[in-house]
């Protein structure tokens, strides 16, 4: 009995001999009229006992890997039977190429299961799992702690170039973004206490507004979610490279903290830096709230310098400078942290970017939260 | 067997800014040929692949496929002719985030018009001529960088493609899988009549699987043989390629 094959020009022809069962193709096979399927040789094979399958070609004018696969998997038909296979009448090539395909045995074991757990086994897994990750920010916290201690015995194995770098990428570079951020929130604040305090025929503590607004909370808290974005996120990127790259495991085998080379010079590049920073944001800021005042509220320039001088005692720079040093300890950290969290992957190194800088910027918020807290107790 | 001219390089200059890497760079590759580069470390013959496939355009000279200046034609027509290409990069350059199954179902999906269903057969075929055969949901990260570097021979393969650029396609390997290597290159050259393009330096693959080549000189920068492997080294009169061809 022959079972032609109707599908395109693909020609497939199975029929018993006197040999064994006799399957010849012919035409073109192709990707196109899709994969040719082996129900045909299961029937036969059901139907009757066959000594050998014997394959050949006639008038086979074209084929791709349709052929090859479908080659294959009678293999495995015929291997399952125990009926054994003759290519020969194919022409080497194909009959090595389906041998090549079946030279090396199929790898058990490799499925993935997919575990169902229950419920409150899942809340376990997800607790031990952030304590875990908290055990790792503890261990960070303790390293870098121990690096910064050699650091100042004059031990860490640091470059001071990397350290030189890291300023001019988070401190000049950043001066732009900076400098838009703070001044449309300086304007903003100056509109939005305008609009309110026009109401009581106030608008001259506008410059109060802003002034401890900017100075207190506005400059640091933005300057260190900008550099969080931009130098944490770059931090995070750079280091988890390296990570999938192997480049870490290289300086850790050479007997080089990773600590001491990588993470110091950004933590002491953000510290100096964002204190800095931030005092410029407060400049950019009081000027944006100014020229908002004096343009659309028509108060002399003197008259707001001088409220917003009388607002503002210097220990305000002071709680903000400090502040912000804390902020780009906290970015720095976070960014290295997670640079260093980070799996062999491409897509690996996006999650610890992307961490870092939601991490960085929850530790910046809970970080001002505690020291509005502690300047209240301290009635400062 | 080889037919007609598939691939014609000539007078190609290739550059980086003012840093030329290679210069009047002259060869043809015939249809159904393994045709090597070789040369020294340095001496840019991932550079020349980079801009035989598009990755990289030429300051100067031509690269024909067939009857078409691939840099003379539109961009469009440049991504149909990229169709027909089969590239492995050095690295493998698999995709991270998707298993080995996914990388190399991409391309039958995108193109093929197979089922779902076809398209895991293809690439269990796939995976399974270069001995990853059960790897399927692995992803590269999990997997060494000969296997993935294998993985990456099976996507490039994954469309038949008329032509096939392999980068250092046995650097990193065993010798058993390299071996199995030079081997599935001849299969692929005699059974589906493909076109390889490969760069290497490991000789035994050279002698053992190439047809014809070309050797590009660091010095000169500039190829300045052209022809059998063979050949080559019996016959070539510049002792830079016969040194290559058999050192010690």
């Amino acid at each position: 009995m022959t079972h032609p094959s109707s599908s395109g020009s693909r020609r497939l022809e199975i029929a018993p001999a006197g040999d064994g069962l006799r399957i010849t193709v012919g035409g073109l096979w192709r990707f196109a009229e899709g994969l040719a399927g082996l129900a045909g040789v299961e029937r036969e094979l059901d139907a009757g006992t066959f000594p050998k399958v014997v394959v050949t070609a006639e008038g086979l004018e074209y084929a791709d890997s349709s052929l090859p696969v479908w080659l294959a998997g009678l293999h495995d038909l015929c291997e399952a039977r125990g009926v054994p296979l003759d290519l020969s009448g194919l022409g080497a090539g194909l009959a090595h190429l389906v041998a090549l395909s079946r030279g090396v045995p199929e790898r058990k074991g490799t499925e993935r299961e997919i575990i169902r757990l229950p419920k409150l086994d899942k809340v376990g897994h997800r607790v031990i799992g952030r304590l875990r990750r908290a055990d790792d920010q503890l261990q960070f916290v303790g390293e870098l702690g121990l690096s910064v201690g050699r650091l100042l015995c004059g031990r860490a194995r640091l470059r001071w170039r990397d350290v030189v770098e890291a300023i001019a990428d988070s401190g000049p570079n950043s001066l732009m973004i900076v400098t838009v951020i703070s001044a449309l929130i300086g304007m903003i604040l100056a509109f939005i206490g305008a609009m309110e305090l026009r109401k009581f025929g106030a608008e001259i503590y506008v410059a109060n507004l802003v002034g401890l607004a900017v100075v207190r909370e506005m400059a640091a808290v933005m300057t260190g979610i900008v550099i969080a974005g931009k130098t944490g996120a770059a931090f995070a990127a750079r280091i988890g490279t390296m990570q999938a790259q192997e480049e870490i495991d290289a300086l850790t085998t050479l007997g080089v903290s990773c600590f001491d080379f990588l993470v110091l010079p950004r933590v002491i590049a953000l510290t100096l830096m964002m204190p800095l920073l931030y005092l410029y944001s407060c400049a950019i800021g009081l000027g944006g709230g100014m020229l908002i005042a004096t343009v659309s509220l028509g108060i002399p320039v003197e008259q707001y310098w001088a409220w917003m001088v009388w607002a503002l005692p210097l220990y305000q720079f002071g709680v903000g400078f400090l502040k912000s040093a804390v902020f780009g300890a906290l970015v720095a950290g976070v960014g290295c942290l997670r640079g260093l969290q980070c799996g062999r992957s491409a897509a690996a190194v996006g999650k610890a970017t992307t961490s870092a800088v939601v991490t960085g910027i929850l530790y910046i918020i809970i970080a001002d939260s505690v020291f509005a807290i502690l300047l209240e107790v301290y009635h400062l | 067997m080889t037919g007609p001219a598939r691939i014609v390089v000539r007078e190609l200059d290739m550059a980086f800014g003012s840093y030329v890497v290679q210069q009047s760079v002259n060869f043809e590759v015939r249809s159904g040929e393994i045709f090597v580069v070789m040369g020294a470390s340095g001496c840019g013959k991932s550079t020349l692949m980079r801009h035989m496939v598009g990755l990289e355009e030429p300051v100067g000279g031509e690269i024909r496929y067939d009857d078409e200046s691939y840099w003379d034609v539109p961009e469009e027509r440049r991504t149909v002719i990229n169709r027909r290409f089969g590239i492995l990069f050095q690295s493998g350059a698999l995709w991270s985030s998707m298993t080995l199954a996914e990388n190399v179902a991409l391309p039958l999906s995108l193109y093929s018009g197979l089922s779902q269903a076809e398209i895991a057969e293809v690439v269990s075929f796939k995976l399974a001529l270069v001995g990853l055969r059960g790897f399927e949901a692995f992803y590269p990260s999990e997997l060494s960088g000969g296997m993935r570097k294998r993985a990456g021979l099976a996507r490039a393969m994954a469309l038949d493609p008329d032509i096939l650029f392999f980068d250092e396609p046995s650097a990193g390997l065993d010798p058993v899988s390299s071996h199995r290597l030079d081997r599935l290159l001849l299969e692929l050259r005699d059974s589906l009549g493909a076109t390889i393009v490969m760069v290497t330096h490991e000789l035994s693959s050279i002698f053992a699987v190439a047809d014809t080549s070309v050797f590009l000189d660091a010095e000169t920068r500039t190829a300045i043989a052209w022809g059998a492997p063979a050949e080559l080294r019996d016959h070539c009169e510049h002792p830079a390629v016969r040194a290559f061809l058999s050192p010690g």
